[in-house]
């Protein structure tokens, strides 16, 4: 229903600009080509994108994930110290990182539920730390090669589609750990509400 | 740097078939199996793309996009954010499709090798669909009181593209 309101609203704001532009005319044409440019886009971006999902998908039949899995548990197990001895939720985080990591949204939505379930069962209906901290894990994007994008720059006409990927890797890093050190201090200043 | 990511993505397509092969794994039924995957993604991806991008290119050619890009401009420029990324900002948590049909504009107006098109680039691979994370999460566990877990998001968000911009400015400093 939101992305009813939002596209709603974006057709309304280009005709009051256009009107008021008076580059009507031009948001008329333009509103014939857009749907193209969308299958445009997806077509040149299909190639790369299969192929990247074609190589995750060898990586994950060889174990990738179970063993990121097994890499990553202890230092995991520092981040949600509420639930260190507790096997299963902590099995559950380390895969949805390690889904995360190598991008597998299809994996990592379903076992981040999971550890978000069995972290919601101490605290029925209320976000404890932990849960907060999942969550905003899980609104960082941590995704070491990022292939959709890569797939859409050489759509555009780019040679070196992942010659972006150091600046993804450190905005990424910058982006969660202000999300985990933000956690870390909202855990303390929100205490007893 | 650039020689090293240039070498990465054959060098990637190799260590995993030799991966592959060590673990006994039908490299190439397996690779073929996740490319048609890929179309399924792909297949999901137009549908919502085709009335973003119609959107979109109507936004673009009413000029709103540009005096967006304008009205805003001192205040990102002064944090070091292309103002032309604006729109991207706006919709990057709430809508991950159309942030990539944004992105994917950008990219083609601009040239994916421009400052624009590869901060647009950064930004999309360095942060995700915050509102829609946050409620299937809460929404799947039943939680209603999320406490401060969406203002932390939003702030990681932010930090991701203030990072974004100067991590495209710091590696490509000529562009």
């Amino acid at each position: 229903m939101a992305m009813t309101w939002l596209w709603t609203g974006m057709i309304a704001l280009s005709l009051v600009f256009g009107w008021q532009n008076g580059t009507l005319e031009a948001v008329s044409a333009a509103a014939g080509t857009g749907a193209q440019s969308a299958v445009e886009l997806c077509i040149s971006m299909a190639g790369p994108l299969c192929l990247w999902n074609g190589v995750m998908e060898v990586l994950k039949a060889c174990g990738g994930l179970e063993g990121l899995s097994r890499l990553l548990r202890p230092v995991l197990s520092r981040l949600y110290p509420a639930f260190r001895s507790d096997g299963a939720v902590m099995e559950a985080i380390s895969a949805n990182v390690s889904a995360n990591l190598l991008g597998l949204g299809n994996a990592a939505t379903p076992s981040g539920i999971r550890a978000a379930r069995g972290m919601a069962e101490r605290t029925p209906g209320v976000a404890s730390d932990s849960l907060c901290m999942l969550v905003v894990c899980n609104t960082a994007s941590i995704q070491l090669i990022p292939t959709t994008v890569a797939a859409v720059r050489s759509g555009a006409g780019c040679a070196t589609p992942f010659d972006i990927l150091p600046a993804v890797w450190l905005a990424s890093a910058c982006s969660v750990t202000v999300g985990i050190l933000a956690a870390r201090l909202f855990a303390r200043l929100w205490r007893g509400r | 740097m650039s020689a090293l990511t240039a070498l990465l993505l054959p060098v990637i397509l190799l260590v995993t078939a030799v991966a592959g092969i060590w673990k006994r794994v039908d490299v190439y039924q397996t690779l073929a199996d996740g490319a048609g995957e890929g179309l399924h993604i792909l297949l999901r991806i137009l549908p919502p793309l085709i009335g973003l991008m119609t959107a979109i290119s109507m936004l673009r050619a009413s000029g709103f996009l540009d005096w967006a890009a304008q009205a805003l401009g001192p205040a990102l420029s002064a944090v070091g954010i292309p103002p032309e990324t604006v729109g991207l900002l706006l919709v990057r948590p709430m809508s991950g499709n159309g942030a990539l049909g944004l992105g994917a504009e950008l990219m083609e107006n601009y040239g994916p090798d421009s400052l624009i098109g590869r901060t647009a680039a950064v930004m999309l691979g360095s942060t995700e669909t915050t509102f829609y994370t946050v409620s299937v999460y809460f929404g799947a566990v039943g939680v209603r009181r999320t406490r401060y877990a969406l203002p932390v998001a939003l702030c990681a968000d932010l930090a991701g593209f203030l990072a974004a911009a100067w991590a495209v400015r710091l590696f490509f400093p000529d562009s």
